[in-house]
């Protein structure tokens, strides 16, 4: 397909970015790996006036320790982030999750802060980055700011960011010693989206779980963080059933969507199945 | 016999790997223009209006034309196979003139400068449409009551086809078993690599189509009496063709009016489609409902077998619409003996896509059907699925073997395939496996499918075609020529569009002639250089198509065998030729033998010639086949259900295939490696779905799911060979077997796990949400809200509707 005419501007440095994403107006659209924009863009579901593309913003790809917190550039690549010592030591659950992104040659090219502007609940990464606490940095002409997680995904394919501000990086507070993480994917085939999702990384020690963070994909218009089941588990013994009972809380407060993959209460059975599991094997770890 | 048999690296696939072949969406022609389509967004609705003045004014468009303005000209695409005297055939304008019936039929075209232009212009064009009820279910559609696809007939039954043999009320009369059971064929979207793409060329009153086709001579002829124009002026080319499956075996309307539009702007013009727009326009395949009952003995020998079926016609019959689902007709008895039968199909329309051929047409369904009966009968006896099959089947010594629908199948050994497929399956060993899992009530239960299948192919002999109205020929032909200096060129009717007939036919041609590989080259795909045959379809190719290239190359012996006897100065009856050689019998040392390169140059020269023998080694050969041919074999499916998340996984998979003799092992396990991917792709993941209104809700591929490499196992495939006895080769048809075995054998697994809570069906395709609810209503746990998921936005890209708010993507 061909997509509608737009105009197509490519900054060299954040500033320059940052001053067209201004200067462009509300119907601008950052394009960064473009795995998500380009089929939209093809299908004729997106009309922007104009494509920003951060391609050549070489800074955006940084992925560094900053303040004690993992820094993660938005212009990273998903391969980039699945090799990154940085990432595997401080932050597996994104390294874990990042892996089961589509295919090799997606995750050449798609980007770590894009598939998280982009907002998709049935993304990955969203309830990878609303489990993990991370704080989303952006910036517009107006100066930066840090959105938390919790605040960062409004709802169905919207973030909390302004139209003229610019994702520029993502900050991961490390998990120490004792963290254990795993990303419970399920979907019908390797390249399919996630009918539901579920992030989860806790802390051991001496066999109870001291503490937990559950966050689901697909499960609602955002990525939705599993409270209740946090709540049941921490203090709580390793166990099967301490798990099980755990995650019959999964779909507390969730709003699944029904589609061709699943109904809406498949998904609900689905979020504590695989939230049982999830618990099961970051805690294994 | 050197080259044949031999596992020969394709010769086409350097040229296809990198990508340095000319794919008809690649091709450039001076001032060529481009085309795209307006589709109907609606199933069914009245057009009264179609305003295309403001795309017209479009900087870049050249001309915009809706169906009226091609009323005159542009006919009705062809329906060639009218499967009964009073079958209803319904008008098909290639553009819709008065009325729409499925979503994305072709309302009015742009021709333009350049694809963004074309495309850019179809928003501008207003059309104004009376929406008219959809007509989706076919059960309702039959009903006295139902909104009709097309008022003019007065019914949505398009036929009804009844074939009986044997007695069969006496058959199901106080049988001790009687199965009875209600399958569901879905309906498939064929996804060929390459998308549809045709360009046309006007030069005066003459035109050449490059079309993506796997008929090229069939779209010739259509042609040609679909518009007029002489067949003569008529050339199609089919370049290299990135997949069909059957999807390109039909007369396109597109086809049709880039004709038309080439003889009207007197320019050359191109279409490709994208593949959204093909998920809508290409035929679709299967959508069937099945109503199937068999009568048994209690030591479970078939008495009887009824079938019924609907087969969903869509809106408008195409080149074999009618048909497809008819080719079931003599093979729902699949490889078992039984004394009574009887079929009946009934063709409905529906205000959907049209379907046709999909890899197996007809005999997919048939298998499934038959084979999953098989298990259930198993299962109501209380026997080993195989040693119900084993009583009922074909054993090796009753071939040929007249069945109850009348085909002879000439030869099959059902016994050794399915002892080579259980050794190498492990059968005993999984069997033990599953009691335990079961044993332990374990999460992840195993299921063992099975499906011993056969199938008819190699279409078809001509009288055979004649019998079921088909209006098709189903010969072959082809043509050798050996040139001056001892090359050869082979001719053939077929038309390759991945199968390597390049690589087939040349070590067919190597071996009859004693030629080295390397020597010959096989042209093919081009109306002015292969001017005769029926194309590529129905694992038709090798078994008629590469007959004739063999019977063709005897030709050229015997007519070289005339020159060598003149020149060598011996009788025909005392030279022997081999290795590419004439030598006189018993003589031995120079002199006493001539190579068919010395004979071709002495052909070309022709200054010392045998009296009346004309100065050419050029042969050609036709070949009708007298039988089908029935390749069969047995698969065997390990499945591991996730009872949990209803998740199935394919544990191995073991195919043993008997299809004779074999050209290119190579080539045979790509074809069983893709057809096993497909037939498993419709066990498991593919579904064409239509909302209550009509919409396909399955036009992209994240919602419509192919599964790669990453979702299949590595298959286990092996082969036993008896060979045909209706061609001099010994070979049989494989293009389609993989297909038709392995969806009823990862059903049969499915069940085959799961029965032991009660499950007896899994309506394909088994995903996990049908796989779990089948086991929550065998446990009574019925879950609340609506059964099974339903039409509507998927995650990501399918989920991509209404507002696209800030992301960055």
């Amino acid at each position: 397909m061909i997509p509608p005419t737009f105009d197509y501007i490519r900054p060299s440095s954040i500033e320059e970015a940052v001053s067209a994403l201004s200067q462009a107006g509300e119907d601008a659209k950052v394009l960064a790996g473009g795995q998500s924009l380009m089929p939209l863009l093809r299908l004729r579901l997106a009309y922007p006036d104009a494509l920003i593309d951060l391609d050549r913003v070489e800074s955006l790809r940084q992925i560094r320790s900053e303040n004690g917190d993992l820094f993660i550039g938005a212009m990273a690549t998903h391969h980039q982030v699945v090799r990154d010592p940085l990432v595997l030591e401080h932050a597996p659950l994104i390294a874990k999750a990042t892996a089961t992104v589509a295919d090799p040659a997606v995750r050449h090219r798609g980007t770590f802060g894009g598939s998280l502007a982009h907002a998709d609940p049935a993304g990955d990464l969203p309830a990878v980055a609303l489990a993990l606490d991370a704080v989303f940095v952006v910036r517009s002409v107006r100066g930066d700011r840090e959105i938390p997680a919790a605040d960062f995904f409004v709802d169905w394919m919207t973030s909390a960011m302004e139209p003229d501000e610019l994702l520029i990086g993502v900050r991961v507070p490390k998990l120490g010693p004792g963290w254990g993480a795993h990303y419970e994917k399920f979907h019908r085939t390797a390249q399919a989206w996630a009918i539901v999702g579920v992030a989860c990384a806790v802390r051991r020690e001496r066999g109870a779980i001291e503490d937990a963070r559950v966050a689901l994909t697909n499960m609602g218009p955002a990525p939705v963080r599993a409270t209740e089941v946090e709540r049941f588990i921490e203090g709580r013994s390793v166990s099967e059933n301490s798990f099980r009972a755990a995650s019959e809380r999964a779909a507390e407060g969730t709003e699944p969507p029904g589609d061709l993959h699943g109904s809406p209460e498949y998904r609900t059975h689905l979020a504590r199945v695989l939230t049982a599991r999830a618990l099961t094997a970051a805690a294994a770890v | 016999m050197t080259e044949v048999g031999k596992a020969r690296l394709r010769s086409e696939d350097a040229r296809l790997i990198t990508g340095r072949t000319q794919w008809t969406d690649n091709l450039q022609l001076p001032g060529l223009c481009h085309v795209a389509f307006l589709r109907s967004p609606y199933a069914h609705a009245r057009i009264t209006r179609v305003d295309v003045e403001a795309a017209k004014s479009r900087p870049g468009v050249l001309a915009v034309f809706s169906g009226q303005d091609f009323a005159d000209e542009q006919g009705s695409l062809p329906c060639a196979w009218p499967v009964t005297e009073d079958i209803l055939i319904p008008d098909h304008p290639p553009m819709a003139v008065a009325e729409v019936r499925y979503v994305g039929e072709p309302v009015a075209c742009v021709v333009a400068r350049d694809r963004y232009a074309a495309i850019d212009a179809l928003e501008d064009i207003d059309v104004d449409y009376q929406p008219l009820p959809a007509v989706t279910d076919m059960e309702q559609a039959l009903r006295q009551s139902s909104d009709l696809v097309h008022g003019d007939l007065g019914t949505n039954q398009c036929y009804r086809l009844v074939v009986e043999s044997g007695d069969v009320d006496a058959a199901f009369r106080d049988a001790p078993v009687t199965v009875e059971r209600r399958y569901m064929q879905q309906r498939l979207i064929p996804t060929a690599m390459e998308p549809r793409a045709v360009v046309c060329q006007p030069d005066g009153d003459e035109f050449t189509m490059w079309s993506a086709t796997q008929v090229p001579h069939i779209l010739r002829l259509m042609l040609a009496s679909v518009t007029g124009i002489g067949e003569h002026r008529i050339r199609v080319i089919a370049p290299d063709v990135g997949g069909g499956f059957g999807s390109k075996l039909q007369v396109y309307g597109e086809e049709v009016l880039l004709l038309l539009l080439a003889k009207r702007l007197g320019r050359p013009v191109k279409w490709t489609e994208s593949r959204s727009e093909g998920n809508m326009t290409v035929h679709h395949g299967r959508d069937q409902i099945q109503r199937l009952t068999m009568a048994a003995e209690a030591d479970g020998r078939i008495r009887g077998f009824k079938v019924d079926i609907l087969s969903d016609m869509g809106a408008y019959l195409m080149l074999l619409t009618p048909g497809i689902a008819t080719l079931g007709a003599p093979m729902f008895n699949g490889i078992y003996k039984m004394d009574a039968y009887s079929f009946t199909c009934t063709g409905v329309f529906t205000t959907k896509t049209p379907t046709d051929a999909y890899r197996g047409a007809g005999r997919p369904e048939a298998t499934f059907g038959v084979e999953r009966m098989m298990d259930e009968l198993a299962a109501e006896l209380g026997l080993d699925p195989l040693e119900v099959r084993r009583r009922n089947w074909i054993k090796h010594e009753e071939f040929p073997y007249t069945t109850i629908t009348g085909l002879t199948y000439d030869s099959g050994n059902y016994e050794a395939a399915t002892d080579k497929a259980l050794a190498l399956f492990e059968y005993d060993k999984l069997r033990a496996e599953q009691a335990d899992r079961r044993e332990r009530r374990d999460t992840v239960q195993l299921g063992i499918g099975v499906s011993t299948y056969t199938e008819m192919c190699g279409l078809a002999p001509s009288r055979a075609l004649a019998q079921v109205r088909s209006a098709a020929g189903g010969w072959e032909h082809a043509t050798v020529r050996v040139l001056g200096t001892g090359k050869v060129e082979v001719v053939t009717g077929t038309s390759p569009h991945g199968q390597g007939h390049d690589t087939a036919w040349a070590q067919i041609t190597a071996d009859a002639l004693g030629v080295p590989f390397e020597d010959v080259k096989v042209l093919h795909g081009d109306t002015l250089i292969a001017p005769r045959g029926w194309d590529t379809y129905g694992s038709r190719s090798l078994t008629i198509g590469g007959i004739a290239v063999h019977n063709a190359c005897q030709k050229v012996v015997e007519k070289a065998r005339k020159v060598a006897a003149h020149l060598l100065e011996a009788a025909e009856t005392d030279l022997d030729y081999a290795n590419g050689s004439f030598s006189v019998r018993g003589v031995g040392g120079d002199g006493a033998s001539m190579t068919l390169a010395e004979v071709a140059g002495a052909t070309l020269s022709a200054h010392d010639f045998p009296e009346g023998v004309e100065p050419s080694l050029d042969s050609d050969a036709t070949f009708d086949p007298e039988n089908f041919s029935f390749p069969h074999g047995t698969h065997l499916c390990a499945a591991e259900v996730d009872t949990e998340t209803g998740f199935v996984k394919i544990r191995s998979y073991v195919a043993v295939d008997d299809i004779g003799s074999v050209v290119n092992p190579l080539i045979v396990d790509g074809q069983v490696h893709g057809g096993l991917a497909q037939g498993i792709a419709q066990a498991l993941y593919e579904e064409a779905v239509y909302d209550a209104d009509g919409n396909l809700t399955t036009t992209t591929m994240a919602d419509y799911l192919v599964p790669s490499a990453a979702d299949l196992p590595a298959f286990v495939t092996d082969r036993t060979e008896t060979p045909a006895t209706s061609n001099p080769l010994g070979v049989k048809g494989v293009g389609e077997a993989g297909t038709i075995a392995s969806t009823p054998a990862v059903v049969n697994a499915i069940v085959d796990a799961l029965r032991q809570h009660g499950v007896r069906d899994v309506q394909m395709p088994c995903t996990p949400e049908r796989v779990w609810r089948a086991l929550r209503e065998a446990f009574g746990e019925e879950p609340e809200g609506p059964g099974g998921a339903q039409p509507g936005a998927g995650g990501g890209l399918g989920s991509a509707q209404g507002d696209q708010e800030g992301g960055q993507g």
